[in-house]
């Protein structure tokens, strides 16, 4: 990809903003650019990254935050917590394996496309340990929005907002945001053989304990053998990760297996198999093929998961396993078209939404990839998109079809 | 007292026309749901930041989304300002009408209309009191994690207005963290819904941006939250210190040492002694500053984590240690926390601040507060949620001299100006409603609240709802 502009400076960014704004030109921007398959395909005169907007402003571990430029690599964020026992909590997944894209992901797309793996169920989203932003709206202005502490409710959220915008409101030039121990041990707990509709409840029962499970994923037979080197025990695997102190996560285990022996055979992984597993799991191993073979990420309520797979089972051929106690769902079919079946048994069963996630380039230029919504939410969300970039410079179609 | 708040300048057109407006919302509302003489307007006058008051044009009370709709949809028509209001117990202001508004009441719509514990959510009606949640799936083993002081009164509807807190946040997160889904009336009464049971939604994360606006983006008939098993056990233990600075140092180093408890309420000598005479909790007499610290989980995991939190109090000199004894000593622990700001109305009146500084910075807060509390003549009471840096000073004066309140004002805005510089916020779990409204400008740059107005636009061009609150009276744009 050519890149016409690498800004290093927040006022450089809001300089090359006014300047599209005064040309009426359009602008694709990328951090590392390891992501650029999630959303609508952009169209755009001229491509920014935020790549030399790189470094660790400030980092307090007694405070629990980090300020960082948005340009900055998730390496070197992940390096500078590890030397803490540090971590985000909300595990973001690595989009390279599945993409089979190369480079170096910045924690600006982490938060711009509100990246949450597994534990987003009980420590929350991106948006949730994000704290604060700057970045340059429409008109080549700097806005700051939300602050470093972690409670604050001093005028609109535009911090939750700008989360997950995938770079369509302004381009983020830092991000402050919260970060938590690294627990001293984790394991996992793995039932065997259960069916989905088996592995759901079983799941809902386990975060329905005070064993505080933090994940919860069911991988069917199909796809069991791709994780961990095949060490999962025979039959679908029902992963439930346990974490915390020593003497607490053994005793959580018991309880947990206590509770869950009368549903299948039980067993455990130790902190090394478990740390890999869920680690694959966050990063979709199992269809990161090298393929352009279409993938979607169907995010429901719990119980309904395993329900829609089954419906979409009657019609087509349906290969996939389930994050976030069933309600993330990781989704290959044989159907064509696919998007119809999937958005409308989706509606059916009782809302959601599923993202295209990846798709060869005349199938995503087809099919929006993010769920179309309502019509009242989708002018208000223009609305909104517009108050923010009155002249559509930012990511032209990325979240919705330019009407 | 005199008033240093200004509001907008109620609208003569509107007021003119207000036995027409009455009229007309009667046709919209059955006859129990609106109210329009003087006397059943007086308890809508004001919230619970008392030192100001207003009567509203009408309050309407309706019972159901279409009725919200409906009277939305009227008041867009014809221009007619609306305050939506919960349970009234706003600290700064946030539920307070003007002479030409009209306050959408949603204490009718108190239903609980889905628990569902396979996924963990409850489906609430926006009346429904936060405690309501909580004790509905109590028996199942579950709870509704954000625990507002006022979670006995206070609904759900209101703590998404202002994405409220509560004591046990630290380790559960505020509204916005436990929210998944609202349905909600436009402006112009469109009704739409955003999010739901799943975790997550599809395009831009509007539910964010609505929780915690302060009414001004629409008005939130119904919620969906997140549901939390309840813990084994929970177990308060008192920490004494000689000092506010040694307690402020012990919570830093807690959390910097990586343990989270559940919550860690910081109070000072004041607050200690006013708070034990109201709910005789146990609390030591003979300490300058108390942190009520709650660990739960099984008894080994609370002993484990107690021990590490021990130590480090050791470190900074802990005076007394008081593990409670049992679940009514636990429960008299945060009934005296939690009526904190009851009792201490009950010996003086108060304004209570809500600023949230760095962790490092609580020390340097706390004594510069106390400093700049005394430069007026006023005394002070802290008592606030030390984990996540939320002060609440309580300055005391006298309401019924103007003298008095203008010094307690002054003395809270230059503590919040304090808070911001020392690198935190105005406000960290109360709002900035009419309170904070005019120190926007210290937080934020002109161009910073312009995009929130901007955001805020989108959702209402006209700026009738709550339109005196959260953004500066000026550099607003033209209507």
């Amino acid at each position: 990809m050519i890149v016409h502009f690498e800004p290093a400076s927040e006022e450089g960014i809001a300089t090359v903003v006014r300047a599209m704004a005064a040309d009426r030109a359009s602008l694709a921007v990328i951090g590392g650019n390891t992501r650029a398959g999630l959303g609508n395909p952009v169209r755009a005169d001229r491509v920014l990254s935020t790549r030399r907007l790189s470094g660790i402003v400030s980092y307090n571990p007694a405070e629990m935050t980090m300020t960082a430029l948005s340009g900055t690599p998730m390496r070197e964020i992940d390096e500078a917590l590890a030397e803490n026992r540090q971590m985000l909590a909300f595990e973001p997944m690595d989009h390279r394996p599945i993409f089979a894209s190369s480079g170096e992901p910045t924690i600006g797309g982490v938060f711009a496309g509100n990246i949450s793996g597994p534990r987003r169920y009980v420590a929350g989203a991106a948006r949730d340990s994000l704290l604060g932003v700057r970045f340059v709206n429409g008109r080549g202005e700097a806005i700051k929005a939300g602050g470093r502490v972690m409670k604050n409710v001093t005028g609109l959220d535009l911090v939750k907002l700008i989360a997950g915008s995938h770079g369509t409101l302004g381009i983020l030039t830092e991000v402050t945001f919260r970060v938590l121990p690294v627990p001293p041990t984790a394991l996992t707990v793995v039932v065997s053989g259960l069916n989905d509709a088996e592995a759901a409840a079983v799941m809902a029962e386990a975060m329905a304990q005070t064993t505080e499970v933090s994940g919860a994923a069911h991988l069917p037979e199909s796809v069991r053998g791709q994780f961990i080197d095949r060490q999962l025990p025979d039959g679908a695997a029902t992963v439930l990760r346990l974490e915390g102190l020593e003497a607490s996560v053994a005793l959580r285990a018991d309880k947990l297996e206590k509770a869950l022996a009368r549903f299948g055979a039980v067993a455990r992984l130790d902190a090394t198999r478990s740390s890999r597993l869920w680690a694959e799991i966050r990063d979709v191993k199992p269809y990161a093929d090298g393929t352009k073979r279409p993938l979607w990420r169907v995010s429901v309520a719990p119980s309904l998961g395993h329900q829609l797979v089954a419906a979409l089972r009657l019609q087509t051929g349906v290969d996939a396993f389930y994050d976030w106690q069933g309600g993330l769902v990781w989704l290959r079919m044989e159907a064509d078209p696919e998007v119809e079946l999937v958005r409308r048994y989706i509606k059916v069963l009782g809302g959601g939404h599923a993202t295209l996630v990846r798709a060869d380039d005349s199938y995503r230029t087809a099919i929006p990839a993010f769920e179309p919504q309502p019509l009242a939410v989708a002018q208000l969300s223009e609305r909104v998109r517009a108050m923010f970039d009155p002249h559509r410079i930012f990511n032209p179609g990325r979240m919705a079809a330019i009407s | 007292m005199a008033e240093t708040i200004g509001f907008l300048q109620p609208k003569q057109s509107v007021i003119a026309r207000r036995r027409e407006i009455v009229a007309d919302l009667a046709d919209l509302l059955p006859e129990a749901c609106l109210i329009s003489d003087e006397r059943g307007l007086k308890p809508f006058e004001t919230d619970a930041f008392i030192a100001y008051r207003r009567m509203p044009l009408a309050v309407a009370l309706p019972e159901t989304t279409e009725q919200v709709a409906a009277v939305l949809k009227y008041c867009s028509r014809y221009g007619v300002p609306v305050v939506p209001r919960g349970a009234g117990t706003s600290l700064s202001g946030g539920a307070i009408p003007q002479e030409d508004a009209v306050v959408i009441g949603l204490s009718k719509m108190s239903r609980i209309l889905d628990i569902d514990l396979f996924n963990r959510t409850a489906t609430v009606q926006a009346g429904v009191t936060n405690l309501n949640i909580s004790e509905a799936v109590s028996p199942d083993g579950f709870f509704y994690a954000p625990d507002p002081s006022s979670q006995l009164a206070c609904t759900i509807g209101g703590n998404i207005g202002m994405n409220s807190g509560g004591a046990h946040c630290l380790k559960y997160g505020v509204t916005t963290n436990n929210l998944l889904g609202v349905k909600m009336v436009l402006h112009d009464g469109t009704v739409v819904e955003l999010g739901g049971k799943a975790l997550d939604a599809a395009g831009y994360d509007l539910l964010g941006l609505v929780c915690g606006s302060e009414g001004q983006l629409g008005i939130v008939t119904e919620a969906t939250v997140r549901l939390i098993a309840k813990p084994e056990g929970a177990r308060p233990v008192l920490f004494g210190f000689a000092s506010s600075e040694a307690a402020g140092a012990c919570v830093a180093d807690v959390i910097g040492s990586g343990i989270i408890p559940v919550a860690m309420e910081f109070m000072d000598k004041p607050a200690i002694e006013i708070c034990e005479a109201f709910a005789h909790a146990g609390y030591p007499l003979d300490v300058e500053a108390l942190l009520i610290v709650e660990v739960e989980g099984s008894e080994q995991e609370m002993d484990a984590m107690l021990a590490s939190i021990v130590a480090v109090a050791r470190r900074h000199g802990v005076a007394t240690i008081k593990e409670c004894q049992s679940a009514m000593e636990a429960a008299a622990i945060w009934k005296g926390r939690k009526s904190a700001f009851g009792a201490t109305g009950r010996i003086a009146d108060y304004i209570c601040m809500d600023g949230t500084v760095p962790l490092g910075q609580l020390s340097h807060v706390l004594r510069r507060t106390g400093e700049i509390v005394a430069s007026y003549g006023l005394r002070v009471a802290n008592v606030f949620h030390a984990g996540d840096g939320n002060m609440h000073p309580l300055i005391l004066y006298n309401i019924n001299d103007p003298e008095d309140a203008a010094r307690a004002e002054a003395a809270g805005n230059d503590i919040l100006k304090l808070c911001v510089d020392a690198g935190g916020c105005l406000t960290g779990e109360h709002g900035v409603g009419i309170e904070k409204r005019d120190l926007m400008l210290h937080q934020y740059t002109q161009a910073d609240l312009d995009q929130q107005m901007a955001a805020r636009a989108a959702f209402d061009p006209q700026w009738i709802l709550n339109p005196s609150k959260v953004f500066p009276l000026e550099g607003r744009p033209a209507a």
